[in-house]
């Protein structure tokens, strides 16, 4: 509890991003990547509470095999699509590239801002716009197809906001294009002299893989929810089998898009862990180039594989075969990862904090996501695995387990930087756990479940099933405990936190070269870049109660070739 | 920093003396402009041409075919991509990749499943001919 | 290409605060012109590859529709007009080399020239769209359309045609045979072969009954009834045409939308151009406008020869 004594430290306060200028307006019109990021936090939570509402609802619904008075059927359906809509268009893919990536990407590339400030924030109204019809699509009778949208369900019946939440979509896509478009023209273009493309930190390269695939992908989700759009008001025939159309084109569609979009949102959360296995075991990256070129060779097998998800839909045995046989060759550049942070930790003198912590549940639950894959890969197996309880397990082992946790890791790393103020490990530490155990209990049973045949999304199950559900549902509301912890014990640092030093773990990559928070302007002189995870030039300093780093050594031992 | 060093245009016999040079980007010359354009012209009415002869399964190839050089000259002379940087290039390149990717996994699927499809008109078309158009001969083709 | 490649690294060594004041459009974030040139156009660039997939999704769905009913693609491709189609081609690669002539105007600091080349372009994108509400006009009229719609009569004189054909079952022929005496001569004959089509073959090409000359002049003369229903009193109509148009207008309305986008675009462009915006340092708005007009023309160029120049 030490960190949340309110023993202030009286610095006269140096001028930062969120002291630059003041008033609501300064905030709403600002250019200032940081700031956007930081909004695009503030919403991306705000989302994930919704979300997370809903999961809950659809939950406690399942404590109970019958009907239940306070929801029907219909609401449970829309529930579970809110949910599922919810966390993955407005939460998942925008939280780690555009929120903490907006924050982080420009500070660790050693840039003053984003190449395109002004998209930058349009992205961010656009993403704000999407938001918009998703509230639209609830007012006008919500929509009820799963976050899938699959034919003929959606074009011919379905609730009654299926039209304003896919044209929410499509807008919430361009806003990810705008993203993925500007990240990659300031990782191309704003490199500081020295920063070459193997000094550049994990991070970096794996926004910079993610942003090929949103700059690919999200056109064809784009045009697949517009047509979708016109299907359902016009009734062409293109997806719709009773006007002539063919739905399974509509699923190669979307998943041509979605499978990679697993991507997008895994990829960057596998970034931030790469940054908090090095920092926090205090040791040098183990196999750079093989992360590095990982991220790259999953951006580009994820476009191969998408029929994987079709595998029972009426797709052609050949090409169940062919997408069963690539997908198993995404295990690779997966393994290769989770082998190389293995090996960063071994040996490393770890710190068991709250990054830490939720990096190494990354880990654990990233393997158990990516292991459970294989069954579902399998053809023979996907026939009886399909649209159960384990395929929803799987999803939100990778989903959840992967990618949001390591958002939340990313949040904690982060948070000194971004708020200039300390949280309280101690709390961090014990939500990390009541996550990660509610985590586990809530869906490891669902794997049991659907292994017995539980099929996903039903409103009612036999009475055989009661027990599963019941430990699955206490798991969620433990998880939920974990995020009301979180969320308190981050708002609670925010007005009483100790001042966070410039560099509290121990970092070498620029972000940590600066002062917390940054400056307006990131770096008054364009920063030297030396080797991002050489820790051998970074020291405790007492006086700080942070990390310093000796900057000439840090450089030399750069140049002496001390590198990867 | 004297501008002369940073020319773009500066290669190529394009550069008419006495021009004004643009700080960056490449100077492309009217005559080369202008062959492109005459070119494309061309091409246009050669293609219109071509789609009154009879040449079977080869129209739809020769056609295409004109589309990609067209597609090519545009795309290397008016956009600059003939001295523009690789890599912008490469993105172009590379999307039409992914374009064809994703259009021959869709083809070879669809060409297998094909045979499934029910022949005749869409239940929804038939009833929509029923009501509105019960004469047209279409509507016997079930 | 060297002389470009050495920017970057060039960029760094002469200091920027130089820059800054020699170059007042130079952002804040950038340390040469260079530097915010290339990172411009690397952005339009990424951008055009979207709309790449954009488009090319739709050329994909355009591939396997067709894959699956090659008959309704050579049947209906006939309705479309391949001179008014051909004309719109030319007017977009004019434009295109305007615009190619306006960015070369706008870097030699040729005033004069960029404005009358973005009256042009401007002129030759209203062109396509002037021409192109025609095609749609004439389209819409007879009633060929995309969904239930394209099985509905036109007109009262159609219904009532498709009605006396019901009655006298099962099919009626429109005679045309002799273009001389106009599409406005019809005659009710008992069933013709299955294999003799109202309609004449592709061949015959933009002289069609759907041939837009004829449309006109049946529509002027409102005795047109039967040729507002032509393709449904045709015995050679292949089920599922209606899918036909529904991809027509789905990528023929998107390029469309692209293109009135571009009238947005290269009006700013003109005046921006009047007030003297531009000039040899500093045109990156022409250049990228530029790209973003070429890749509408790209994409007209592959649409026109897969809907208009089919058999
Ligand atoms: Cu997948």
């Amino acid at each position: 509890m030490t960190t949340l004594d309110s023993r202030q430290i009286p610095t006269s306060a140096p001028d930062n991003y969120l002291t630059h200028t003041r008033g609501l307006l300064s905030w709403l019109l600002t250019l200032d990547h940081k700031r956007i990021g930081v909004m695009y936090m503030t919403a991306v939570l705000t989302s994930f509470f919704v979300g997370g509402v809903m999961a809950l609802l659809v939950r406690t619904k399942l404590l109970f095999p019958g009907a239940v008075e306070w929801m029907s059927a219909d609401d449970y359906n829309k529930a579970f699509t809110l949910h599922g809509a919810v966390m993955v268009f407005l939460v998942i893919i925008p939280s780690v590239p555009a929120a903490l990536g907006n924050f982080i990407l420009p500070i660790m590339l050693g840039a003053k801002d984003v190449a395109f400030p002004r998209l930058n924030l349009f992205s961010f109204y656009l993403w704000v716009l999407g938001a918009i019809c998703a509230v639209w699509s609830l007012l006008v009778g919500g929509f009820d197809t799963g976050w899938t949208f699959y034919t003929p369900y959606s074009t011919q019946f379905a609730a009654g906001g299926v039209i304003p939440v896919l044209i929410g979509v499509f807008i919430l896509g361009f806003s990810s294009i705008f993203t993925g478009l500007n990240f990659i023209v300031t990782i191309h273009k704003l490199r500081p002299p020295g920063m070459t493309w193997f000094r550049m930190p994990l991070f970096l390269w794996a926004v910079y893989a993610t942003a090929v695939i949103q700059v690919l992908a999200t056109p064809v989700l784009g045009i697949t929810v517009a047509l979708l759009v016109i299907e359902r008001a016009f009734n062409i025939g293109i997806f719709d089998p009773s006007m002539g159309g063919d739905p399974v084109l509509f699923q190669h569609f979307f998943w041509f898009y979605s499978h990679p979009a697993v991507y997008i949102m895994v990829l960057p959360g596998m970034g931030i862990i790469s940054e908090i296995i090095a920092v926090h075991s205090h040791r040098h990256i183990f196999g750079f180039r093989f992360i590095a070129f990982s991220s790259i060779a999953i951006a580009i097998f994820s476009f191969l594989v998408w029929g994987h998800h079709m595998f029972t839909s009426g797709q052609s045995p050949m090409m169940n075969v062919l997408f069963s046989a690539i997908t198993f060759s995404v295990a690779i550049p997966s393994a290769v990862k989770v082998f190389n942070w293995l090996a960063t930790l071994y040996k490393g003198s770890i710190a068991f904090n709250t990054p830490m912590l939720y990096g190494l549940a990354f880990i654990f639950l990233f393997t158990i996501g990516g292991l459970t894959g294989i069954p579902l890969a399998v053809l023979s197996t996907d026939i009886h695995l399909h649209d159960t309880y384990y395929v929803v397990a799987h999803f939100h082992y990778v989903m959840m387990g992967s990618a949001l946790i390591a958002m939340i890791g990313g949040l904690h790393h982060w948070w000194p930087k971004m708020t200039g103020r300390m949280f309280s490990d101690f709390w961090g530490k014990i939500a990390c756990g009541l996550v990660f155990v509610g985590f586990n209990v809530c869906f490891f049973t669902q794997f049991m479940l659907g292994s017995q045949g539980m099929p996903r999304r039903y409103y009612m199950y036999q009475p055989e099933f009661k027990m599963y559900h019941h430990i699955s549902t206490g798991g969620s509301y433990i998880m939920a405990i974990g995020f009301i912890i979180t969320a308190i014990y981050l708002i609670h640092s925010l007005f009483a936190g100790k001042k966070a030093p410039a560099n509290p773990w121990g970092g070498a990559s620029l972000e940590w070269q600066c002062s917390s928070p940054p400056p307006h302007d990131n770096f008054a002189v364009t920063p030297r870049v030396g080797d991002c995870y050489d820790f051998s030039a970074v020291r405790w300093d007492e006086e700080q109660e942070g990390y310093v780093i000796d900057t000439e050594a840090h450089i030399a031992a750069a140049s002496n070739g001390k590198g990867h | 920093m004297s501008s002369a060093t940073h020319t773009h245009g500066s290669h190529g016999s394009s550069s008419q003396s006495g021009e004004v040079q643009p700080l960056v980007g490449h100077l492309v010359s009217y005559p080369t402009l202008l062959a492109t354009g005459t070119t494309l012209l061309l091409l246009t009415i050669i293609t219109v041409a071509v789609r009154y002869v009879d040449l079977g399964e080869a129209n739809i190839y020769i056609a295409i075919g004109i589309a990609v050089v067209k597609a090519t000259l545009v795309s290397l002379f008016f956009m600059h991509l003939r001295w523009d940087r690789p890599f912008n290039l490469l993105v172009l390149v590379g999307s039409m990749l992914f374009v064809i990717l994703m259009m021959c996994f869709c083809m070879m699927d669809v060409g297998q499943y094909q045979h499934t499809f029910i022949p005749g008109n869409p239940s929804a078309v038939q009833m929509q001919l029923d009501t509105t158009a019960p004469g047209a001969p279409i509507t016997l083709k079930r | 290409m060297s002389d470009i490649t050495n920017h970057t690294d060039d960029a760094h060594a002469h200091d920027a605060h130089g820059e800054h004041a020699k170059y007042p459009f130079l952002a804040h974030h950038f340390e040469t012109p260079y530097q915010q040139f290339d990172s411009c156009k690397l952005g339009m660039w990424l951008f055009l590859a979207t709309e790449v997939l954009f488009f090319g999704a739709l050329f994909v769905m355009y591939a396997i529709m067709r894959f699956k009913d090659p008959e309704v693609f050579s049947y209906a491709s006939q309705y479309l007009d391949t001179i008014m189609g051909g004309i719109n081609t030319c007017v977009l690669i004019l434009s295109s080399l305007t615009m190619a002539i306006g960015v070369r105007a706008a870097q030699t600091n040729k005033r004069g020239l960029l404005i009358t080349c973005m009256a042009l372009t401007l002129a030759g994108a209203l062109g396509f769209l002037v021409i192109k509400y025609f095609e749609y006009e004439h389209k819409l009229h007879a009633n060929l359309k995309w969904g239930p719609g394209f099985y509905v009569p036109a007109s009262e004189e159609a219904k009532v045609a498709v009605e006396v054909a019901h009655m006298t079952n099962p099919v009626l022929e429109l005679v045309s045979a002799n273009p001389s005496e106009g599409a406005s001569k019809v005659a009710l004959v008992a069933l013709p072969p299955a294999d003799k089509s109202s309609i004449r073959a592709p061949k015959a090409g933009p002289n069609g009954v759907a041939s837009p000359a004829e449309l006109e002049a049946a529509a002027s003369t409102h005795e047109a009834g039967h040729v507002d229903t032509a393709h449904l009193l045709d015995p050679k109509l292949p089920p599922n045409t209606h899918r036909f148009f529904a991809i027509y207008y789905i990528m023929t309305g998107l390029h469309g939308i692209h293109v009135v986008i571009g009238v947005g675009l290269l009006t700013w462009l003109l005046i921006a151009s009047i007030r003297g915006r531009f000039t040899s340092e500093f045109y990156t708005p022409v250049d990228l406008v530029g790209l973003y007009w070429h890749i509408v023309d790209l994409v007209w160029i592959f649409l026109f020869p897969l809907f208009y120049l089919i058999h």
